[in-house]
């Protein structure tokens, strides 16, 4: 039984993602642990690829110094393996598809059961092209996470129907937006998600402050904070796990209220 | 050669983010209607003969030929079109489209600066706003170009991520493609990305060969025995190709950039030292380490310095349709030279790549034989280049 809806049973889960090795393992550990002491309910691990094009800056750069310094997806599952043995909070890999295609999307998501991935997030793997990689995820039990985003329209039922694990909501992109008007698409966009499934939901946004954090995760499950603790890595490198254990204490107190 | 879900064999494909698949439906869907709508392609064919100078000259390389002492050969005169390369007719027809999906703005990425050129050209032409980006190493090399591109109403956006080439300049211009799409028309500049782009820039291209074929038949009475044509994303080449496809007795062949050989990590020969991957919203043969981490390629020539290829020639490739040739830097920039000397046809850099292969094909085949080499652009552009690479410090 995949345990990644058991992220969700903590009130509204804050989800945190950390780019493996950047700027080197040990400090991806301990922000890892940092980050489930003070309230991580799912941790998102990118796996670093050369050129993570549906990104912004901070996490091209993050995947950039983390290969830099020799992270390959073989010592990611080494990685993981050894965090496995006190770190127990659900853990989904994110990364681009030609990194599972790459190792072999048989071999690389057997390791992903063997060293306790939950499941896994590909950004350039739309609904049309999932099925090469969703037989062999259920083969493994690893949930293949869909995304469904703001201008996703009327593509939203036939995705949130056959969401597995949970859906992943970016409130980001597809046109500038405040964050009033963001509020209001996601919530139609929710709206329709609902009619349709009843798996978890997470939000991702450019979250301004735990109190804007609150205000999103109120229409979902979750929310995403998919850059914060990149931005910290990049500013205090080897330093940031406190800093980090700090943000998410203060971004789960934000969205409990 | 595509099937409905954009595949070539087992290559193409649309492995974009989710943000973006809307809008490669709206545009398959937009394309769908208007390459069967008449109006549009009389629109078209007029944009390509009355502002682009098409058809251009299939032009017999007498003195080439007698030199090499081999098969005939035939220069498919694409330098001779507006902007100086084939990239124009990709380009009037997707702003075309882009027009009639009611879209305001062009974006684009360029290597050499060919495409960038031709997309400001066209938004100039058609009143439309337009964004290229560029590899901030390619800003460099091609300055020339970039200031051509500002003559003409564009913005350059230099990239400075990864490489700051061809790669990042395409990876930066889907990101921004990503943030506005209502208004925005993605003009790829290649046979590749996501569907329906592989099919929408072919048939485009396409025009190549449909009049290769006519001029070779009128001046010949048959086909050629041998195309060829550089390849980097692979436009100009599948454009050269497309209508000899069916004619099995045709040699179709690809020249990629070696750079300074495919037995060093400094090529971008990706079919042949790459292998199969997913990347820039496409399955196909790519420039990868172990790990599926895209490869820093190399090659003199900016425009093929990429490492992919399209879809539809990596299933030429695989089902032995066409055959891909490595050219190196030495290669490329003595046959740059030599068209130059003995022909008084400067050729693109990327061009002089498919004429050094032509120059070591045509002695090993008979008199009577035909070669047509298609001469995807003007040279002109790189004379700096080679001047340097000569050892020679000119001002642009």
């Amino acid at each position: 039984m995949n345990k990644l809806k058991t992220a969700f049973d903590h009130g509204k889960a804050a989800v945190t993602f950390l780019t493996c090795g950047d700027p080197d393992l040990d400090t991806t550990a301990a922000a890892i642990r940092t980050a489930v002491e003070n309230g991580a309910d799912l941790i998102e691990l990118g796996i670093p690829f050369s050129d993570p094009t549906a990104e912004g800056a901070v996490i091209q750069e993050a995947s950039l110094r983390a290969l830099k310094n020799g992270v390959t997806t073989d010592r990611v599952f080494d990685f993981v393996r050894e965090l496995r043995e006190d770190v127990t909070v659900p853990m989904v890999f994110v990364t681009y598809a030609n990194v599972v295609y790459s190792y072999g999307a048989e071999r690389f998501l057997s390791s992903c059961r063997d060293v306790g991935v939950d499941g896994l997030i590909l950004p350039d793997l739309p609904y049309e092209e999932k099925e090469e990689f969703l037989s062999v995820c259920r083969r493994y039990d690893v949930a293949l996470i869909s995304t469904v985003t703001l201008v996703s329209a009327k593509r939203i039922p036939m995705i949130a129907k056959e969401a597995e694990g949970f859906l992943y909501v970016l409130a980001n992109g597809g046109g500038s937006r405040t964050a009033d008007e963001a509020h209001a698409a996601l919530g139609q966009v929710m709206k329709t998600v609902r009619e349709y499934t009843d798996i978890p939901c997470a939000v991702d946004f450019a979250y301004a402050s735990p109190e804007q954090a609150a205000r999103f995760a109120a229409l979902a499950d979750g929310v995403i904070a998919s850059s914060d603790a990149v931005k910290l890595l990049a500013e205090h490198g080897s330093a940031a796990p406190a800093y980090i254990g700090d943000y998410v204490r203060s971004l789960k107190n934000g969205i409990s209220v | 050669m595509t099937n409905e879900n954009g595949r070539f064999g087992i290559h193409g494909g649309q492995y974009v983010p989710e943000i973006l698949m809307n809008a490669v439906n709206e545009l398959e869907e937009a394309y769908n209607h208007y390459k069967n709508d008449p109006e549009f392609q009389r629109e078209l064919t007029t944009l390509f003969n009355e502002y682009a100078n098409r058809p251009s000259l299939l032009y017999y390389a007498e003195k080439m030929t007698k030199d090499l002492g081999g098969a005939k050969i035939y220069l498919k005169r694409e330098d001779l079109n507006h902007t100086g390369a084939h990239k124009i007719n990709n380009v009037l027809g997707q702003a075309l489209l882009a027009k009639k999906m009611g879209k305001t703005r062009l974006i684009a990425e360029t290597g050499a600066g060919q495409h960038g050129v031709a997309s400001a050209t066209a938004a100039a032409l058609m009143g439309m706003e337009c964004v290229v980006f560029m590899g901030e190493e390619d800003t460099i090399r091609q300055a020339l170009n970039v200031y051509r591109m500002r003559l003409l109403g564009a913005t350059v956006v230099p990239v400075k991520s990864g490489t700051a080439t061809l790669k990042d300049a395409v990876s930066e211009a889907m990101n921004e493609w990503t943030n506005r799409i209502e208004d925005t028309h993605y003009c790829l500049g290649s046979v590749m990305g996501p569907h329906p782009f592989p099919t929408i820039v072919r048939d485009f291209q396409a025009v190549i060969s449909k009049e290769i074929k006519e001029q070779i038949l009128a001046k010949e009475g048959r086909l050629p025995d041998a195309v060829l044509a550089c390849v980097g994303g692979g436009s100009n080449a599948i454009g050269a190709f497309y209508h000899f496809i069916e004619d099995e007795g045709v040699r179709l062949i690809g020249c990629e950039a070696a750079g300074r050989g495919i037995d060093t990590f400094e090529t971008a020969a990706t079919v042949n030292t790459g292998r199969v991957g997913i990347f820039h919203g496409m399955k196909s043969y790519f420039c990868q380490d172990e790990y599926g981490q895209i490869a820093p390629v190399y090659s003199i020539s900016a425009g093929l310095d990429y490492p992919g290829v399209g879809p539809e020639h990596a299933h030429l490739y695989d089902i032995g349709r066409a055959e891909y040739v490595p050219v190196t830097d030495d290669e490329a920039v003595d046959a740059f030279e030599y068209l130059a000397k003995t022909e008084g046809i400067i050729p693109a850099i990327e061009s002089a790549h498919a004429v050094a292969y032509a120059k070591k094909l045509a002695p090993t085949m008979g008199k009577d034989q035909i070669i047509v080499v298609n001469l995807s652009g003007r040279g002109d552009k790189d004379c700096a280049a080679i001047a340097r690479y000569r050892g020679e410090d000119i001002h642009e």
